[in-house]
């Protein structure tokens, strides 16, 4: 090949690469589509998933959403100071954490805390030939990996986020209180301004698409792993930066379909 | 009831691992396919229990063609195989008697007590009993093979498909490893294929031995017929003389 046609070789291969890993995961996302009938395999470790994938994340969603909800009350006073009632600091707050801080920084730390970890796991079982033996024991392993890891996201991630909002909040609260001269009652008044319990249900469906996302990607790249221990690290860096990207596309599609 | 592999052909890419590979394992019978390594023997044996589905050809268990056979009915042949892996392949995250139970309990047909006997019982078959408790990661590379060995045949297979059960083992435990092997055909009758390079070991546990070279089915005979086979490319391999290959 002519050297001046290397980087067009290099761009078609990684565009078939690209195109190939997506036709895996779409048939993985059907065959485990179809494995939700045996719930004998999955029921068994939904309980144990949801707890890796939502109890154990509550810590590192609370630490962000709490100084997120500081920096935002701050951030809301330097802006409004002068120019706006300082209860909007309430407003701003609440809306933020709901519609947007919430759900996003949550799933941007989840997708590193658990699709990694769900990828590095996954794929070290596919180069150590744990999920080949699965298959050689007659065990499907989609329904046995894929299913309840990707439930367990989709039921915990909204409950997570829930409590992310909730202590943002608070923390905003708080510090409105101890940093900004607000009173309880006037924090309070902004925050139920323009608050529609729609933002909650919002705030839910999205949190439930990032959960989805997360498990998915990891589980995907998991799958699909090969090339021993580079292999493995390379599916957790992929699992990670795909699924960070795939949030911020759905946090702009549920924004532009569902909020106007 | 037979394992016979028709005329197998299998790509990865633009590599061609088997280029019309057919063998006819009979029942009761221990068969060794030897070859080098990358050769495609792992590859063939996967085809067997339709890990690995053939680009071409036909892949029949006990009178079933497993390349055209749907996903249920795969899972049902696999039920009759117990496969030991190069490797062990054990599940780290759970105790040696849950790994060796993972078959039964997929069989759902063995209550809680029966399982936890079955799996005493193969362990001690494999000289490993009272080893139920411990984890993967606290056994030597000898003693999880044992245990992949017990793992495959807790569910009292027809068929033991083992995959360089010797590999990376001292002596000692190969011989080991090799009477575990014999004694499964001889206490279980049960027909076992396996894949190696070890060619003392072949020697040993094989009724017959076929050589995979370049995808196909080379040579194949009793051990004494490998032994005796004039062609330089399998002489080659099982007395360790590369320099036999320019004559080839």
């Amino acid at each position: 090949m002519h050297r001046s046609l290397a980087p067009v070789h290099a761009i078609g291969h990684g565009a078939l690469r690209s195109v190939a890993a997506v036709g895996r995961a779409g048939y993985l996302g059907m065959d485990a589509v179809r494995a939700l009938r045996k719930v004998k395999l999955w029921g068994p470790h939904l309980l144990s998933q949801m707890t890796r994938v939502g109890v154990e994340s509550v810590p590192i969603a609370l630490f962000i959403a709490t100084f997120t909800g500081v920096v935002l009350a701050l951030q809301a006073s330097y802006t409004f100071t002068g120019a706006m009632p300082l209860y909007f600091v309430g407003t701003l707050v609440g809306k933020t954490m709901i519609l947007e801080l919430g759900p996003v920084l949550t799933g941007l730390a989840l997708s590193g805390r658990v699709g990694a970890n769900i990828a590095a796991e996954l794929g070290t079982m596919r180069v150590t030939e744990q999920i080949d033996a699965l298959e050689a024991l007659a065990y499907d392993p989609v329904a046995y990996l894929v299913v309840p890891r990707v439930l367990a996201g989709a039921i915990m991630f909204p409950m997570v986020v829930v409590l992310a909002n909730a202590l943002g909040i608070l923390a905003g609260w708080g510090t409105s209180l101890a940093l900004l001269d607000m009173s309880s009652p006037e924090f309070l008044k902004g925050l139920r301004l323009f608050f529609e319990p729609w933002d909650v249900q919002f705030s839910v469906i999205k949190s439930i698409s990032f959960g989805v996302t997360v498990t998915a990607v990891g589980c995907a790249f998991g799958f699909h792993t090969s090339g021993g221990a580079a292999g493995v690290g390379r599916a957790t860096t992929q699992a990670v930066v795909i699924s960070s990207m795939i949030i911020l596309v759905l946090d702009a599609f549920w924004a532009a379909t569902l909020l106007q | 009831m037979s394992i016979e592999l028709v005329n197998v052909h299998k790509s990865f890419g633009e590599k061609k691992v088997l280029r019309g590979f057919s063998l006819v394992i009979e029942n009761g019978q221990t068969m060794s396919i030897i070859g080098a390594s990358g050769s495609g023997k792992s590859v063939t044996l996967k085809h067997v229990i339709g890990l690995l589905r053939p680009d071409v050809g036909e892949v029949w268990v006990d009178g079933e063609n497993v390349a055209r056979l749907d996903q249920a009915s795969v899972y049902r042949v696999r039920r009759k195989v117990g496969f030991v892996f190069q490797f062990a392949a054990l599940f780290d995250s759970m105790t040696i008697a849950e790994n060796v139970g993972m078959g039964l309990e997929r069989m759902e047909t063995f209550s809680e007590a029966e399982i936890r006997d079955r799996v005493e019982s193969c362990l001690q078959r494999v000289d490993l009993g009272g080893y139920g408790n411990r984890m993967p990661s606290e056994l030597s590379g000898g003693q999880r093979k044992r245990v992949g060995l017990a793992r495959a045949i807790a569910t009292e297979p027809d068929y033991i498909l083992y995959d360089e059960p010797t590999t990376g083992l001292d002596p000692i435990t190969k011989a080991v490893i090799d009477e575990l092997i014999m004694r499964m055909a001889d206490d279980l009758g049960v027909t076992g294929v396996v894949i190696t390079h070890d060619m003392e070991s072949a020697f040993r546990i094989s009724d017959r031995i076929a050589m995979l070279h370049e995808g196909k089915n080379r040579v194949e005979g009793t051990p004494s017929e490998i032994r005796a086979n004039e062609d330089p490319v399998v002489k080659a391999f099982i007395e360790g003389r590369p320099e036999l290959l320019e004559t080839a």
